[in-house]
């Protein structure tokens, strides 16, 4: 620091004995601009060190840290030191800033990047097989549960799983109805600009029809649920598990799977179907407004187009798929819910985790169940 | 200055560190306080207490401009508080006034040194090395050890959390200190040991300190004078003082069971 310090500090050789004077405010602006100049007096040694305090103004820890620092320093390396002058209650706190375990590593060591990326890399991979085996061993528990409530061996929560099928399911339905016929008109537009070429643009009622019905339905409303709802339940479970909410239910002799989760697990496995159901209709419409306006078809004849274009398990194959991406939204979410440990931080990773891990899992079901009814031959 | 001096000085002759005047708060229709006045003089420890719902954690947070009064002046450390953040006038006070939370309020996804760092970040302008040491001395002035440097507040227990909020209210040197309940839900020797860090760390950096307690013990040994929160107003005076002030719900509080406990003569001093 290039700033003038002699109002600060003055230093005098005086034949091997350094007179130090300090003067005015030694607070944190002293320290700061005096740091890197104490530190050559530290080094400069001397045989003896006669500080002179009495022109001192003021001082604050961060003052007396820089002068006691230097004073040990020069101590250290053999220099008697002696101190005149300066008010008791600076001396004090002089005094005070004496602290121990320097040596200790006071933040957490930065590792070279190439090891850091490995290190993440294996301790990613590790915690990737963790979760899965734990997501398996949290699917048992769900069954079993759920076999407890069926065979009347437990109670299922009608209250709480009605406020959930309204909030995952009725409360999505805007949003949800809205994104499926956008799909759909785009779908529509797309696929009949390119099948004019053909002269085949009647065809693009087969491509909405059998792509929404089959694909886009399901899978968009399955997103669209996983970062809606799947989050949510991440977050209210995690918060839970934050403010000890999850620790009091279980002393009162209450299972959070039992309270938490399958209500959450119930009412999506109600709810996704019917959205799908909500969401194949509204993008089929979304290509009948399109067919209507730009290939000059009526309303009825989209309608017959589409009967012949479709069959049963075109929509049999979305809606099947529903329930089961249903259940794995609502496992992970929980899961991950009841994950989360001590932290703010923690819920926010946890949501990130649980939206990530569901999509993905949904996509690679879908990926699977398209494999397996290629090979059925529906 | 010295307490007999303190004690002489009239409320307006007085070093303030802080100055209410017709302080008025309300949320709603609810008012909390209406017509206060509290001047805090420099270099005391004050503690303030009162009922729940009386309003002090909110007193608190108005002087320092986190919500905004209905009306009335507030001067802390002679700048005009208002309630909005990053006014020249809060820009100024950086690091004049130090807020310890309640529940510590430490930032989750940093170390202990890192949220200690966090003011000195903030202020800038301050060396990579200075710092360091700084919080190094920060963490030895509360009382933690020093592998607390390295640990997030999760790994801390209650008291160190305290603690550790303790030192990162203090790290630019603050002239005023706030503190929120400092030894809630701390055990009776903690509790003790904190109130002697506090009073320590008062007398060495010369703090004004301004603590809302429920603690008996604490306003018996290092509260140099107490507020009460009272029918939307504040009255401040000594222990002593206070003890035979007729008010029946100070009357309750000085002399109930617990309070003869803690204030036995002889008990305070060690």
């Amino acid at each position: 620091m290039a700033s003038d310090t002699s109002r600060f500090l003055s230093v005098r050789d005086d034949q091997g004995t350094l007179r130090v004077s300090v003067a005015d405010a030694w607070t944190l602006d002293a320290a700061i601009a005096l740091n890197d100049e104490m530190r050559a007096l530290a080094a400069r040694g001397a045989s003896s060190v006669s500080l002179d305090g009495s022109g001192l103004t003021a001082l604050d820890s961060a003052g007396a840290w820089v002068l006691g620092r230097t004073l040990r320093a020069l101590s250290e390396r053999g220099a008697a030191v002696q101190i005149d002058g300066l008010r008791d209650d600076y001396r004090a706190l002089l005094e005070k800033t004496e602290i121990g375990g320097l040596d200790i590593p006071f933040s957490i060591p930065r590792r070279p990047a190439l090891v850091g990326l490995l290190e993440r890399t294996g301790t990613s991979a590790v915690s990737t097989f963790h979760t899965g085996v734990d997501l398996l061993g949290f699917l048992g528990l769900t069954l079993v549960t759920l076999g407890r409530i069926l065979t009347g061996r437990a109670r299922l929560r009608w209250i709480a799983l009605l406020r959930q099928v309204e909030a995952v399911g009725f409360d999505a339905l805007p949003i949800v109805g809205l994104l499926c016929f956008l799909v759909g008109v785009v779908l529509a537009y797309m696929g009949a600009l390119q099948l004019q070429r053909f002269g085949a643009s009647i065809l693009t009622v087969n491509l909405v029809g059998v792509s929404v019905l089959r694909e886009i339905g399901v899978l968009l409303t399955a997103i669209i649920v996983a970062g809606r709802s799947g989050s949510a339940f991440t977050a209210q479970i995690g918060t839970m598990k934050v403010n000890q909410e999850v620790d009091a239910m279980e002393t009162l002799g209450l299972s959070p799977v039992d309270v938490l989760v399958i209500p959450r697990l119930v009412a999506l496995f109600i709810a996704l179907p019917l959205l799908v159901f909500f969401g194949d209709m509204l993008g089929l419409i979304g290509g009948a407004v399109i067919s209507v306006l730009y290939l000059d078809l009526s309303f009825g004849q989209f309608l017959v187009q589409l009967k012949d274009a479709v069959d049963f398990w075109d929509f049999g194959t979305g809606m099947i798929k529903a329930p089961v991406f249903a259940y794995v939204i609502a496992l992970v979410s929980c899961h991950q819910g009841l994950q989360v440990s001590g932290s703010a931080e923690s819920v926010g990773t946890r949501t990130t985790a649980s939206v990530v891990q569901s999509i993905f899992l949904v996509i690679v079901l879908d990926a699977v169940f398209a494999i397996f009814f290629a090979e059925l031959g529906i | 200055m010295s307490p007999a001096e303190l004690m002489a000085a009239t409320d307006d002759t007085v070093d303030a560190a802080i100055r209410v005047r017709g302080l008025r708060t309300q949320f709603g229709v609810q008012v909390i306080h209406d017509g206060l006045d509290l001047t805090v003089r420099r270099g005391e420890v004050l503690g303030v207490v009162g009922g729940s719902g009386t309003g002090k954690s909110v007193l608190m947070r108005t002087i320092i401009g986190l919500q905004r009064p209905a009306s009335g002046d507030i001067e802390l450390l002679g700048e005009r508080i208002t309630a909005s953040a990053g006014t020249p006038a809060t820009r100024r006070l950086q690091g004049r006034f130090g807020m310890m939370f309640q529940d510590g309020a430490l930032f989750s996804s940093q170390t202990v040194a890192q949220n200690i760092q966090a003011p000195m970040r903030e202020r800038g302008g301050i060396p990579g090395d200075l710092m360091d040491e700084l919080a190094r001395l920060k963490v030895q002035m509360v009382g933690l050890p020093p592998e607390a440097g390295a640990k997030y507040p999760s790994e801390l227990s209650g008291g160190m959390r305290k603690r550790a909020s303790l030192a990162r209210a203090l790290a630019l040197d603050p002239q005023v200190v706030f503190l929120d309940e400092p030894t809630a839900g701390l055990d009776p020797i903690g509790a003790a040991a904190f109130d002697e860090l506090i009073r320590d760390l008062q007398a060495s950096l010369n703090l004004t300190v301004v603590m809302v307690t429920h603690d008996l013990d604490s306003l018996a040994t290092i509260c140099d004078r107490i507020a009460v929160l009272i029918d939307k107003k504040i009255i401040v005076d000594t222990l002593e003082a206070l003890t035979r002030h007729p008010h029946p719900w100070i009357q309750d509080y000085f002399h109930g069971p617990r309070a003869r406990a803690a204030f036995t003569p002889g008990r305070t001093e060690e």
